[in-house]
């Protein structure tokens, strides 16, 4: 289980426009330059060498799938707030204020009344 | 020793700022009157005439993340930044740089530490919504010191609600004994039942508006027994994903104590409930 490396790639993604924006734009090529360039890095001297995504995970990431995130137990605020940065200007021009937030808790809406999956790790 | 003037618990909805300063034809419904709500409660404050404020709140995963999340963490420092990028994006918050209160904190420190609590501290704290919206709402003009004090309501395993409780009673007694003639308000932040990410995101009400009338009635009465009797993790959980912030609500609690609320208010919002609670521990100063 790798859902910690999901949870470092929304969280750092997210907190750096660049990046971002990169996500936006090209979601491959960007998370490939993200596990070369950040995934594995500690510090700007130390890294780890073991952690790597699942085929599942990757494809997720790539085709910007907040749903299979969630239902693999990525943290719901991570997901959230990094979907927001990517979509909800565009629908909110479109299709009036948080009707992107609106259209995600629809897609989820067969979690209604279960248990979530976990987000902790 | 030090007057312990106030203790404020409240909701830390992030878009206050831009929903009540957006040009009329843009505004919210609701903005009029949620400024007219938050303008009342920073009355209660105000009129508490403080000093320093202990300002308790959580990091969203801002500054802190999986590889070292601290449980509960003070800072120690002469000055705080506040807002991060994707807060200042995701809801206009300004920046700002308030000054801390490092004689305060390091007392605090070594009075929790004493009594059980094993703190981290921090001397790069970086201040995130759960705290600078309480100051935007309570205390704009930011001219006061602070102790940052924050929980991890966020990414499991989570503390108990008896711990956050517990917590507040200890930060009581040591607010009591710092040898000073200042006076100092207590202001922390979390959530009623809430949901982010989650299917019942950003509904017409909060994801369980029983819950919320219940807990606001708990706070209104002090009632630390049935709240420790009736809320838990899983129950949390089943009132909205996010619910977990009320356990800061119950630390604010336990600074003030078992007793009844002086100021108690609520505002129905289109996905949450917002509520304003204030205990006056040494007198009503109104």
């Amino acid at each position: 289980m790798s859902i910690y490396y999901v949870n470092k790639f929304l969280y750092q993604v997210d907190r750096d426009p660049e990046l971002l924006a990169a996500y936006k734009a090209e979601p491959a090529a960007l998370l490939d330059r993200w596990e070369r360039d950040y995934g594995q890095w500690l510090n700007r001297v130390e890294r780890t060498t073991w952690l790597e995504f699942t085929e599942r995970e990757r494809a997720a990431i790539v085709e910007h799938d907040y749903v299979t995130l969630f239902e693999l137990g990525a943290h719901f605020f991570l997901t959230l707030t990094i979907f927001i940065a990517i979509y909800d200007e565009d629908y909110a021009a479109r299709t009036g204020p948080l009707s992107f937030q609106r259209e995600y808790a629809q897609k989820l809406s067969h979690w209604m009344g279960k248990d979530y999956p976990t987000v902790a790790l | 020793m030090a007057t312990l003037s106030a203790v404020l618990a409240t909701t830390h909805h992030p878009f206050y700022l831009k929903a009540t300063t957006a040009p009329p034809e843009e505004r919210m419904p609701q903005a009029d009157e949620w400024k007219r709500k938050v303008e009342a409660y920073r009355e209660t404050l105000t009129a508490a005439e403080p000093d320093i404020l202990v300002m308790v709140g959580a990091d969203h995963f801002h500054q802190f993340f999986s590889d070292n999340y601290p449980t509960f963490l003070i800072g120690k420092q002469p000055k705080y930044d506040a807002t991060f990028y994707n807060e200042e994006r995701e809801f206009g918050l300004p920046t700002f740089l308030l000054d801390g209160h490092e004689e305060l904190s390091g007392f605090m420190l070594k009075g929790l530490i004493d009594r059980g609590f094993d703190f981290s501290v921090s001397h790069e704290l970086k201040i995130d919504h759960s705290i600078i919206c309480p100051i935007i709402t309570t205390r704009p003009q930011a001219d006061l010191p602070i102790v940052p004090i924050y929980t991890n309501i966020f990414a499991p395993p989570l503390p108990s609600p008896k711990r956050f409780w517990d917590l507040g009673r200890a930060i009581r007694e040591i607010i009591d004994e710092f040898p000073s003639d200042k006076r100092i308000a207590a202001v922390g932040s979390g959530h009623l039942s809430l949901e982010l990410g989650g299917p019942r995101q950003f509904g017409e009400t909060g994801p369980d508006p029983e819950f919320d009338r219940q807990a606001i009635e708990w706070l209104r009465t002090g009632d630390i027994d049935a709240i420790l009797a009736n809320v838990t993790h899983e129950s949390m959980a089943g009132s909205g994903n996010a619910t977990h912030g009320f356990m800061d609500l119950i630390l604010m609690m336990g600074i003030a104590g078992a007793e009844p609320a002086a100021y108690v208010d609520n505002l129905d919002l289109f996905h949450t409930m917002e509520a304003y609670v204030t205990w006056y521990p040494n007198g009503d100063p109104r």
